[in-house]
């Protein structure tokens, strides 16, 4: 066992990077596990981010990640390629453990996992996993050349990636359990101007078609009841997030969906020395830009309290 | 590298020949979990010499093989034994994820 650590900041992505930029500038040399295959977090698999204030032509998600993870570098962030899989938060010293077995040791600990995709649901989603069913438009999108294939979901990242995918496929349905769009109007409009995208609304997929590969879908009418088949190749799956907080079950309050309950205008959990910040609180804005906010609040809320305590730097 | 680089061209010989279990990584330079998942890899290439080898496949400059597999998601990770497909693994893990589901090989 290491040296007991002012704060670890478990996650990346803005959120994680963020209270990294700001506690490393704050003298705390914080340790952040930014995890070992999801390193970056969700905007990892996006293109162009153009709603992120300072980049006016727009910067690609990864790009701005590795901007934010250097930046956070270079005020003396120690980074551990590995994810957290264990943790104790509950005494005064909290204890982290990676995947690779190593242990660390702090006085706070500011969680940043972010969200995973959500899942329909449906049995088939699971076999044909890899076989026309994806989660990842801009991992995928290339194998969809001049195919069929529909987005399902209705907010951002759906609208974003029927739009991308129309650079491969000859049609995209956009399919969406609603008669409007959560996404922003910019992205609609885009989206409605495209002529290889259809709207498909009030409709749910209720079952994906095919044996070693996806042949189509069965969709049903949330007003009517009435179903029909449609025949594609691909089905994208962006119908939202869930947050990643499976590790802290039983020890942070958490609510009915998951998400980690801060105290109200702050970022503190229920125990002392712990704070959490990005998509593992917030299921209201979700930006890239109210992330690093939140991230930002950590580190100062983790600041404060490690000054309580009579800790300024590492 | 501890890695094998397998080519349309290469890549029915390799899988016919290999005298280990092989793990073929179906990847593209565009892809976000592909480049996360590498060094993962390449560290079970290193920690398993002799009992599997880990290749590398290039769907964007190699896309015949990967069509003829039926391939959609990438990274897909194909394990094939004695010249037959004995499993597929869909998307990033975790490298102690990773090691469950190659347990059987290793």
């Amino acid at each position: 066992m290491s040296k007991i650590e002012p704060l670890v900041i478990i996650g990346s992505g803005p959120s994680g990077y963020t209270a990294a930029v700001y506690a490393a500038r704050a003298q705390l040399s914080p340790i952040l596990l930014e995890g070992s295959v999801t390193a970056g977090g969700a905007l990892m698999n996006t293109t162009e981010v153009e709603n992120f204030p300072g980049f006016k032509d727009g910067i690609m998600g990864p790009v701005l990640m590795e901007e934010m993870r250097a930046q956070a570098e270079r005020f003396g962030t120690r980074f551990i390629t590995d994810d957290a899989v264990k943790v104790d938060l509950t005494g005064e010293i909290k204890t982290i453990e990676d995947g690779s077995g190593n242990k660390y040791q702090a006085k706070a600990v500011i969680l940043a996992t972010g969200s995973g995709y959500k899942k329909i649901g449906l049995a088939k989603e699971e076999t044909l996993s890899g076989r026309g069913v994806s989660y990842c438009a801009t991992c995928d999108g290339f194998f969809f050349k001049e195919q069929a294939i529909a987005v399902v979901g209705g907010g951002d990242s759906a609208v974003e990636e029927a739009t991308f995918l129309t650079r491969f496929a000859s049609k995209v349905y956009l399919i969406h359990r609603r008669d409007e769009l959560r996404a922003s109007r910019i992205m609609q409009k885009r989206a409605q101007d495209d002529p290889k995208i259809e709207f498909v609304w009030n409709t749910e997929v209720i079952d994906i078609l095919g044996e070693d590969k996806v042949t189509g879908v069965t969709l049903k009418d949330t007003k009517t009841g009435e179903t029909k088949n449609l025949s594609l190749t691909g089905i994208f799956v962006a119908i939202g997030h869930i947050p990643r907080s499976e590790l802290l079950i039983g020890q942070i309050d958490l609510d009915d969906a998951g998400y980690v309950l801060a105290k109200p205008g702050s970022t503190k959990t229920n125990i002392e020395g712990v704070f959490a910040c990005g998509d593992l609180v917030d299921h209201v804005y979700r930006q890239a830009i109210t992330a690093a906010g939140t991230g930002c609040q950590a580190a100062l809320d983790a600041e404060r309290f490690l000054a309580s305590q009579g800790i300024f730097s590492a | 590298m501890a890695t094998k680089i397998l080519t349309d061209a290469t890549f029915d010989e390799e899988i016919k020949n290999s005298t280990t279990p092989i793990l073929v990584d179906f990847w593209a330079e565009w892809c976000g979990p592909c480049k996360m998942i590498a060094p993962v890899l390449e560290q079970i290439a290193n920690e398993n010499e002799g009992k599997i080898v880990i290749a590398k496949l290039n769907v964007d400059e190699n896309p015949k093989t990967a069509q003829a597999l039926g391939i959609t998601s990438i990274p897909t990770m194909n394990v094939y034994k004695d010249g037959q497909l004995a499993k597929t693994i869909v998307g990033a893990k975790p490298k102690p994820a990773l090691l469950a589901d190659l347990a059987s090989f290793l």
